[in-house]
């Protein structure tokens, strides 16, 4: 049986499985945000091969958007963990229960 | 061949992917940051099977290069020794591993009795020309262009914000 499009997307709901369950087990910030790019990975993922079994190139447009505004949002959220760090000295969620600083 | 290479390529994007979330031997978000880097190339492989070349080169640049340099200049920067002391809870990880089970066997469960199947007979490659031509010629995706370059310059201003030392 040769590699159609089902084998990609089940592969990135694999993926986005993986990520989800980064986001749920680990409790290191970074690590989350990690996770967090697993599952924007596996989404594009699935966006490709839409893209490649359909005969159209909208979907990979779209990947080149998701990338661009994950880049953006990486070095926010990054920016606003170093904040954070600093005022708390940790990088823990379960140190970051309170909303007040 | 390239559909060892799809087996290939989705098995180590797989197993990379789970030691970024769940590496037994080593809590150190480094090591999650380099394992996140194979499985990006690796996705980037499974791109060019795909025929994206040029969305292959942006993942291997845009991932691979600018955001996980950015990930370890921040990792270098806290102190996260202590990450390496603590447990994993028990019950976050029984209760994880059961939701994330569940979502993962919906998702297959919904492949299955769509039935997607193989797809249209592929054409179009996804080279660096026909995705400039998609982008611009149509004037469909003019304007989220110009919108995804004041985000971009919205995220610059605001992460030098962020990261100054005292907000005035």
């Amino acid at each position: 049986m040769s590699v159609g499009l089902e084998h990609y997307l089940i592969v990135s709901a694999a993926l986005f499985s993986l990520g989800l369950l980064g986001v749920i087990m680990r409790r290191n910030l970074l690590v989350i945000y990690m996770s967090l790019e697993l599952m924007l990975n596996a989404a594009n993922l699935a966006l490709v091969a839409f893209s490649r079994f359909n005969n159209n190139l909208d979907g990979q447009l779209m990947v080149f958007f998701i990338i661009t505004v994950a880049a953006a949002e990486v070095a926010v959220g990054l920016a606003l963990i170093v904040a954070l760090y600093r005022k708390r000295q940790s990088a823990h969620v379960e140190d970051l229960v309170s909303m007040k600083l | 061949m390239q559909d060892i290479l799809f087996y290939l390529f989705a098995a180590l994007t797989l197993l990379c992917g789970f030691l970024v979330v769940a590496n037994p031997f080593s809590r150190n978000p480094v090591t999650s940051a380099m394992f996140l880097v194979l499985t990006i190339v690796s996705m980037a492989g499974l791109f060019v099977l795909l025929h994206a070349f040029f969305l292959a080169a942006v993942q291997i640049l845009v991932y691979a290069g600018a955001v996980m340099v950015l990930f370890l200049f921040v990792i270098m920067l806290l102190d996260l020794k202590e990450e390496q002391r603590r447990r994993y809870k028990l019950y976050g990880a029984v209760l994880g591993l059961a939701s994330v089970a569940g979502l993962g066997w919906l998702l297959v469960k919904t492949l299955w009795q769509s039935g997607v199947g193989a797809g249209l007979q592929p054409g179009y490659v996804g080279d660096t020309k026909s995705l400039g031509m998609a982008l611009f010629s149509r004037g469909e995706f003019l304007l989220p262009f110009e919108i995804v370059s004041l985000l971009l310059l919205v995220a610059m201003v605001g992460v030098i914000l962020l990261s100054k030392k005292d907000l005035k």
